[in-house]
């Protein structure tokens, strides 16, 4: 009886030991999140005491590390917007295909194989996306595009779009398959074929979710730093042109990171108020995603 | 060939029905398997045009995996195997020349949970129509009027055509489901437990519709709800672990059953 009573105190001390522990790691990652968001906020606050507001946004012109300086954040985000487009452009119709014929047209078994297969992919490393784009894809593309730099933006957004087909094929699948069967013997029972109730019901009713996988698919490109920093160049420039050297947000953050700029100065903020600019977008982007995925849940709850 | 189907004596005659309606479906000896599950044995029927065939029997019995064969829609179902001869108007319902998708143009139907698009009234009487590019534009608006008013849900819903279908009560979605599957003109409409999901209102207002349904297509209900099966239909059928128990007039399947299981089934002794 008290031996029985020892071990089940012993045990609950145990549970109690463990579960602050876990309670701690939480706990950490919660506050490294607000410790990067204090230092984005401070920091950039900081340089906008040197730099207002309305240049950073009007001024065409980014050149903060010359004598001349500028500092509008236009060109970065043009370069951004320019790799972005370009890997959407490539990742969206591939990778709802393959999405459409994972889920509709596939026998249980190959989608079984395939979904892992997809996420494996999503783990390569980037940077030999970003070798792969600059020693493999622009050479090709140049031999079509004769006027295509060695550094551009096409090579690496289309790469990038080959690296985010596996993220919107995947959750564009996960969207359609939770589509309810219900839907689709109704479109059967009309005569439908298999091609008409994949297009004309299933893409539809997972409309919502179909759009989150894509914003996700949009802010991981923004977001992605490697392989633009090795193929796009480093040469801010506001264009559109995806055949010339550009700079994208991320690429400009390691630029100067990696360079010496030392800490305290004007140019090392910069880094900040652009960081803060990227962080505003991914996040607007994954809200907005998170939003549309909630909406598809309670559509089919 | 057709013919001697329906005269093969090894398979006991397909009971008659004591009116002369045309038959739309001639069903003989069929059997279905999932897998290796059987689930229905040796059923033998025949659907007269133009009335309300119902099929009974307690749940698990088959009744669903009967009335998908009619459409052919259990053939999307992996696993799913059948033998046996269905006839639609004289012709075997699978044989290869013909196109499933083309039978599921003449044969529609109505699922037991009402499963309207996640689209506007509009596009749901619509998609049917659209697919089969059968009217356009102006033509199309009247159709799916017209089809909104056989289904007796114009009314209803004639000021709310853009809204979503999901919108709609219980009751109003199934009459939609009804106003699609009829929008592509069948001639035969299949409904597995259409009202199970509804109130006694919204069941009434259905069960009028069948009966005026009936001056144009032929139908075919499955129910475990013995008091509906009596009120709508013209023929019943009983079926029990995949058996064809007893099929005839509902009246006489009601008042003075054949079979001692069809007894105790309607009279409340099992089920
Ligand atoms: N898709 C399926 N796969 C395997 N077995 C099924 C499937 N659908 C129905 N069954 C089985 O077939 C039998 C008859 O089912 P069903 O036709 O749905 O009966 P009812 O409509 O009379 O309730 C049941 O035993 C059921 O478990
Ligand atoms: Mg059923």
């Amino acid at each position: 009886m008290e031996i029985a009573h020892q071990h089940a105190t012993k045990r609950r001390i145990g549970e109690r030991v463990i579960s602050i522990g876990l309670a701690c790691c939480g706990g950490l990652s919660i506050l490294t999140t607000i410790g990067i968001v204090a230092v984005l906020i401070v920091e950039t606050v900081a340089f906008f005491r040197h730099v207002p507001m309305w240049r950073f946004l009007t001024d065409t012109q980014w050149t903060p590390l010359f004598a001349n300086k500028h500092f509008g954040i236009a060109p970065l985000v043009a370069g951004t917007m320019l790799t972005s487009t370009i890997a959407i452009a490539v990742a969206m119709p591939l990778g709802l295909l393959t999405a459409i014929y994972l889920s509709e047209f596939a026998k249980e078994g190959v989608r079984q194989a395939v979904k892992p297969l997809l996420e494996i992919l999503a783990g390569v490393p980037t940077v030999v996306y970003g070798y792969f784009a600059l020693l493999f894809v622009t050479p090709l593309l140049q031999r079509l595009i004769p006027q295509l730099a060695g550094f551009n933006a096409l090579s690496p957004g289309i790469v990038m779009g080959l690296m985010i087909i596996p993220m919107v094929a995947s959750l564009s699948e996960d969207a359609m398959y939770a589509v309810p069967q219900g839907l689709r013997e109704a479109a059967y029972a009309l005569g439908s074929s298999k091609l008409q109730v994949s297009l004309r019901v299933v893409v539809p009713a997972a409309f919502s979710g179909i759009a989150a996988s894509l914003l996700l698919a949009i802010s991981r490109a923004i977001g992605e730093t490697m392989i633009v920093a090795i193929a796009a160049g480093q040469q801010p420039r506001f264009t559109l042109n995806p055949f010339v050297p550009v700079e994208t947000m991320t690429a400009y953050i390691v630029q100067v990171s990696l360079g010496d700029t030392p800490t305290g100065t004007l140019e090392y903020n910069t880094i900040f108020a652009v960081g803060m600019t990227l962080f505003l977008s991914t996040l607007l982007l994954n809200l907005f995603s998170l939003w549309l995925r909630e909406r598809f849940r309670e559509q089919y709850a | 060939m057709y013919a001697s189907v329906l005269r093969n004596d090894s398979i006991s005659n397909p009971p008659s029905t004591a009116h002369d309606s045309p038959s739309v479906f001639a069903i003989q000896g069929l059997e279905c398997w999932y897998g290796t599950h059987q689930v229905i044995r040796k059923v033998s029927l025949i659907i007269p045009e133009r009335r309300i065939t119902a099929i009974i029997g307690p749940s698990g019995c088959g009744k669903s995996t009967l009335i998908r064969c009619l459409n052919r829609i259990n053939d999307l179902i992996p696993g799913f195997r059948m033998s046996g001869h269905i006839l639609f108007k004289g012709r075997e319902l699978d044989d290869p020349a013909i196109d499933p998708l083309t039978i599921r143009l003449k044969v529609g139907m109505v699922f037991q949970k009402p499963n309207p698009f996640p689209k506007s009234i509009y596009e749901n009487v619509a998609y049917g129509p659209r697919i089969w590019e059968l009217h356009r534009d102006r033509r199309l608006d009247d159709h799916v009027e017209k089809s909104l008013r056989k289904a007796a849900l114009w009314d209803e819903v004639k000021d709310k055509l853009g809204q979503n279908a999901l919108t709609l009560s219980g009751g109003q979605q199934q009459r939609l489901c009804i106003a699609r599957a009829l929008a592509v003109e069948p001639e035969v409409l299949l409904l597995d437990e259409p009202c199970s999901a509804l109130d006694p209102i919204a069941t009434g207002k259905i069960e009028e519709l069948l009966l005026e349904l009936k001056q144009r297509y032929t139908l075919v209900i499955v129910t475990h709800n013995m008091q509906q099966a009596a009120r709508v239909s013209d023929e019943t059928g009983f079926l029990l672990m995949g058996e064809l128990i007893e099929f005839g007039p509902t009246e006489k399947l009601f008042t003075t059953p054949g079979d001692s299981r069809t007894e105790a089934y309607i009279t409340g002794r099992f089920g």
